[in-house]
């Protein structure tokens, strides 16, 4: 018996080496739609979509702005922009980049049917070409986003692009881009195949990835991707399961690379209305008021959950106990926020004061499939929060229910994740008072409402000097947490796992690049 | 004969009516599928936009007008998740799942029907009895565990088999299979095998309850005072009256394999229509949720007349367009 397990082990042992050469198979974890990269702003779209294409504006692994197709931009006056062109850019059917595939990637994103980039190119009201390799892009009013926003617009070819729908970009026929892989195949559901681009602009002599051909293989079930990496069917894979972590690192032949992401976590506290949706005392007679208006309760509600303890024991380490909406490299965090510290006495002497020493009963609200350990979290932060006196019951919903029932309104102390680029955006969306005309408030659950806050963004996005508008994103960003406009939780850490000799740059975006694997 | 397939039809298109109309007003009462989708940057503005754009800011009934309008010219919609038409998506995913539940159903036929009838003809050999206690594992084992043990199994530990994904696909009469190429048949076996399990198990218990009430029957009696060969009364005389219920039971099954392959499809990344519904209920895709279930009704329909009209092949005494 002990003879046969041997043979077979040895017969197993030719399928579970790295790829050989220069082939490279990385398993994703959430479906890609489409290849069109004007369509919609999916992170499993947009991660293909930047391995063929590139924008005028990329961000780094701290998700800092870098130059991207543009070499350089700055402000003619407060409403116009100038850029740059990279010179000798070449697409990979050999056409040489021009300003007007620019101006026409700008344009495309507002004319794809049912496309969502709009948001970032619909306040450009006119474009000029000056010359071949400048192009100057005017707003309305003054709008400090735009480099940001540019990064989100890939740049094709328009010559390829000019008379193609979504479908040619799926066929591969429009997928003509600039970026360090050429596009080979998209077998919707199972797989994405790249090639290297040899003349990427990006490679400067050297070559632009270790790679000559990329498959993204698709595998959303958790298992089954850990599965493929193990049986070395995959070199590497993305957002690794925290229950698999300690197991991973047992493994000789396998390593981690893991990165703060940008996606932090927290709480919405119904503040809109007297009575919040679902809050009652806790033999469920309904309350006299809305104890979230109270800031005390906000507080108490914050000291009494122990983040230390989630981001150790239920995260396994995949987490950094939060202060801010945005996470450490993020633009706009203010580091001088430091987390509440974990004090369950401190938190029923305030709901004592604000008139709750028997506190309250609850419902406590959360996915149940979107952000990392979501359920397990809710639960217990539940826990937590009985310990001061609060009763929570935990509703996890799927996402698909989940969003739909926030945007109107119908949860009282619901948990939600959030990506950002800066500070001030995730303001804007999340705390600032809702307003459809200014786009401030989209995703504000809470209904919380500060002048103060308001003004600091405004201010923020007027201006064009990056220090000063950081420094007001910051200040805004302290005044929300002072005064517990949300409860921040943690932010998350991402984390990649491949086959050694494998080596990934890790990014804070939860980006998988294929060009920043390198073989050590 | 041609009345019944004609009501048959009929009545579909009433199923069709009455499903579509409920799951649309299903996926209207979750909500904004826009919320889901939307760019988390968006405000208020973008979103109305998006959501004006697809026609889902008017009444539910309006909607369905719309949905129903272009349906009868074949037009199911766009996906909102893939910007291509959905019956399209549909049918482009089609033959992986189909070449899937085939493979699983013939794993299941071909294996279940001889163990069966090993089983019913030797109740009381070790073989037999080991036969029935494994279609009891079989029954009982959930298919997401049984897939992550075939995995851990087969392609972790022995290295065997691919953990997951389709493999290279061979254009057969135009379309994509993956059978006719090994590569392709090592991707597909763990899978089939996974869903084979349950139908396996159904089959093998059929068949040896079907067998054992069959030996005691007269007419078995009497074949073997006639001398006939054993070959010959198993292979026909048993085998033709335990097959009704079997052939009843796996057409059922098939269309229920196809439509509800899901699980399998999760686990091993297999990119067939289930995998493609559970994502697309994921997002509220509405086109592509009510274009698959108009498939899946009409594969039932087709399915339920092909068994009948086999049912009337194997038993003569059963005859299609009778008051029934």
């Amino acid at each position: 018996m002990r003879r046969l397990l041997r043979i077979l082990v040895a017969a197993s042992i030719p399928w579970a080496l790295p790829a050989q050469g220069a082939d490279l198979r990385i398993g994703l974890a959430a479906d890609v739609t489409s290849m069109d990269p004007h369509f919609l702003n999916l992170a499993p779209n947009i991660n293909i979509a930047w391995h063929v294409f590139d924008a005028l504006t990329h961000v780094d692994e701290d998700a800092r702005l870098i130059p991207g197709l543009a070499v350089s931009w700055r402000t003619i006056d407060s409403t116009t922009w100038e850029f740059k062109l990279r010179r000798g850019v070449r697409f990979h059917d050999g056409a040489e980049l021009t300003a007007e595939d620019v101006v026409f990637s700008i344009e495309r994103t507002l004319k794809v049917p049912n496309g969502q980039l709009g948001i970032f190119t619909r306040r450009i009201v006119a474009k000029e070409i000056v010359d071949p390799a400048t192009l100057r892009l005017k707003t309305a009013a003054p709008y400090a986003m735009v480099p940001y926003d540019l990064n989100s617009v890939s740049i094709v070819s328009r010559k390829a692009a000019v008379r193609s729908g979504p479908e040619d970009f799926d066929s591969g026929k429009a997928m003509i881009g600039t970026g360090p892989f050429r596009f080979v195949r998209f077998a919707r559901g199972d797989r994405v195949e790249l090639a290297r681009n040899d003349g990427y602009w990006g490679a400067q002599g050297g070559k632009s990835a270790a790679w000559e051909k990329v498959t993204f293989r698709i595998v959303p079930t958790d298992p089954a991707r850990l599965a493929g990496l193990l049986s070395g069917e995959l070199d590497a894979i993305e957002q690794v399961p925290t229950a698999d972590l300690p197991r991973i690192r047992r493994d000789a032949r396998l390593q981690t690379a893991q990165k703060v992401s940008w996606r932090t976590i927290f709480f919405h506290l119904d503040q809109r209305r007297d009575q919040a949706p679902g809050l009652t005392d806790k033999a469920g007679r309904s309350l006299a008021g809305n104890p979230f208006r109270d800031i005390r309760v906000r507080r108490a509600l914050s000291k009494a959950i122990n983040r230390q303890a989630i981001a150790e024991r239920l995260m396994d380490g995949a987490a950094i106990p939060a202060a801010n909406l945005v996470s450490p490299p993020v633009f706009g965090h203010a580091s001088d926020l430091k987390p509440e510290p974990y004090d369950p006495e401190g938190a029923k002497r305030l709901l004592a004061e604000a008139g709750y020493p028997d506190g309250f009963a609850m419902t406590l609200s959360a996915t149940s499939n979107r952000y990392v350990n979501d359920e397990q979290i809710a639960q217990a932060v539940a826990q937590m929060l009985a310990r001061v006196g609060v009763r929570a019951r935990v509703e996890a919903l799927p996402v698909s229910a989940y969003l739909p029932k926030g945007a109107k309104g119908e949860f009282a102390f619901a948990m939600l994740g959030w990506g950002s680029f800066s500070g001030d955006l995730a303001l804007r969306s999340l705390v600032a008072t809702a307003n459809a005309d200014k786009g401030f408030g989209a995703f504000n659950w809470s209904g919380y409402s500060n002048p103060r806050i308001d003004e600091l963004l405004e201010r923020a996005f007027a201006s064009v000097d990056e220090k000063q508008r950081e420094a007001l994103a910051r200040d805004a960003m302290r005044l929300a947490m002072r005064d517990y406009a949300v409860i921040p939780l943690h932010h998350q850490v991402t984390t990649w796992a491949m086959r050694k000799p494998l080596a990934y740059a890790p990014r804070t975006d939860e980006f998988t690049f294929a060009h920043h694997f390198r073989a050590q | 004969m041609l009345s019944h397939i004609a009501r048959r039809v009929l009545q579909s298109f009433g199923v069709l009516a009455v499903m579509s109309l409920l799951v649309f007003a299903g996926v209207y009462a979750v909500g904004n599928p826009m919320d889901i989708l939307v760019n988390p940057q968006s405000d208020q503005i973008e979103i109305a936009r998006a959501t004006a754009a697809l026609g889902l800011d008017r009444p539910l009934l309006e909607q369905y007008f719309i949905f129903i309008k272009h349906a009868a010219t074949g037009d199911l919609g766009r996906s909102f998740a893939f910007n291509v038409p959905a019956i399209g998506l549909i049918l482009e995913r089609m033959p992986a799942t189909l070449e899937l539940a085939t493979a699983a159903m013939l794993i299941a036929v071909l294996l279940g029907i001889p163990l069966g009838l090993w089983a019913g003809l030797k109740p009381r050999s070790g073989a037999g009895k080991t036969i029935m206690a494994s279609s009891i594992l079989g029954f009982s084992l959930p298919t997401f565990w049984v897939g992550l043990m075939l995995i851990l199994v087969f392609s972790v530990w022995l290295g065997w088999l691919p953990t997951s994904g389709r493999g290279p696909t061979v254009n057969l009469f135009g379309i994509p299979v993956s059978f006719l190429s090994l590569e392709g048949l090592r991707h597909l076996v763990l899978p089939a095998a996974n869903l084979a399990l349950f139908n396996l198990s159904l089959v093998i218990r059929l068949t040896r309850s079907g067998t054992r009430e069959a030996i005691g029957q007269d007419y078995v009696r009497f074949a073997r005072a006639k001398g006939l060969t054993e070959t010959r009364i198993v292979g026909v005389h048993v085998l033709r009256n335990v097959l009704v219920p079997v052939v009843t039971v796996v057409g059922v099954e098939f269309g229920s394999v196809i439509a509800f392959a899901v699980v399998t499809e999760s686990i091993f990344a297999w990119p067939g229509m289930g995998k493609l519904l559970i994502d697309s209920i994921n997002v509220l895709d509405r086109p592509v949720i009510v274009g698959y279930l108009c498939i899946v009704v009409a594969l039932f329909v087709a399915i339920n007349l092909f068994v009948d009209l086999l049912y009337s092949w194997l038993d003569p005494r059963v005859r299609l367009g009778e008051a029934a």
